[in-house]
């Protein structure tokens, strides 16, 4: 069983980084990109009886950091 | 006067710290992550600067989730002194001691030079041996001093005077210019700058002693 976790920055939350990738592909041509947001993806091996609750839970208390970032769910 | 140094994986300041504790007067002991308590009678935890585990996941994240910092929550929440230097910071923001999060510097580059800060209040016991608008100069060193927190937060932190430290010209992006914060009961202070860089003659400035001193005399007088 499997889960993968998408943690994004909040919105209204600076991401210079993705910034800094806007202004990348402008410099490139790319110049129809009005804005890049980075985030992470996590994987997760998950042994049988887990379920979202349980990765709701690791997200709340270590995988993202709800002041300033929010996260999904997806489970497989 | 017992202070405590917590050692993790990857602080890199905390012998410079047990130094500026040190010569404050304080006797310290250094504290291994993975300890589950406090050495008994201490008046101070330092959380030190660094990049521990690696800043993997996010800066102080998997620190914030050891077993030390579980019993340096419990001495803040009882009312003990604490203060986050840098990744300490970071930590103390990551166990939810101190509010907001430090993101990204905005510049995106790693800074590593000595910085004007502003005093922003002298009512605690770490500021209290300066006065309010009194300028030092104090070296920070991080990727990842951008302080952030939401509005009501900053309201918050204006309000109840808990900005401790602002930065003179913002180096990296922080709201309001923020350096350095008080919790509520003004017993932990968490800061990007390192005072403890600034505690020597050698160091080439002794701006951030007075944060050591102030605190000691505090201690010694409780």
């Amino acid at each position: 069983m499997k889960a993968r976790v998408h943690v994004m920055l909040k919105n209204g939350v600076l991401d210079p980084q993705g910034e800094a990738v806007r202004h990348a592909l402008g410099a490139l041509g790319f110049d129809k990109v009005e804005g890049v947001r980075q985030g992470k993806v996590i994987d997760l091996e998950l042994a049988s009886g887990a379920t979202e609750a349980d990765v709701t839970e690791m997200c709340e208390k270590l995988l993202a950091n709800t002041v300033i970032e929010s996260y999904s769910i997806e489970m497989k | 006067m017992k202070a405590a140094v917590v050692v993790f994986p990857g602080s890199n300041c905390d012998r410079d710290l047990a130094v500026a504790f040190e010569q404050a007067g304080f006797d310290v002991s250094m504290v291994w992550h993975k300890d589950s308590v406090l050495p008994e009678g201490v008046d101070i935890v330092g959380v030190p600067g660094g990049f521990s585990y690696g800043d993997y996941l996010r800066c102080g994240a998997i620190a914030a989730q050891s077993p030390i910092c579980q019993a340096v929550v419990e001495h803040a929440n009882r009312g003990g002194y604490a203060m986050g230097v840098c990744n300490g910071f970071q930590i103390l923001t990551e166990t939810g001691v101190l509010p907001g999060a430090l993101l990204r510097n905005a510049g995106l580059k790693y800074i590593c030079r000595t910085v004007d800060l502003q005093v922003a209040t002298e009512d605690s016991v770490f500021t209290n041996g300066y006065a309010k608008g009194d300028v030092i100069g104090i070296p920070i060193a991080h990727h990842d001093g951008n302080y952030f927190a939401d509005a009501d937060t900053i309201a918050a932190l204006k309000d109840q005077d808990r900005i401790a430290f602002t930065y003179a010209d913002n180096p990296n992006g922080s709201v309001d210019d923020i350096a350095g914060i008080l919790s509520e009961n003004r017993r932990v202070l968490g800061m990007m700058p390192h005072p403890e860089r600034a505690a020597d003659e050698g160091h080439g400035g002794t701006d951030g002693t007075a944060v050591f001193r102030a605190l000691a005399g505090i201690v010694a007088a409780a």
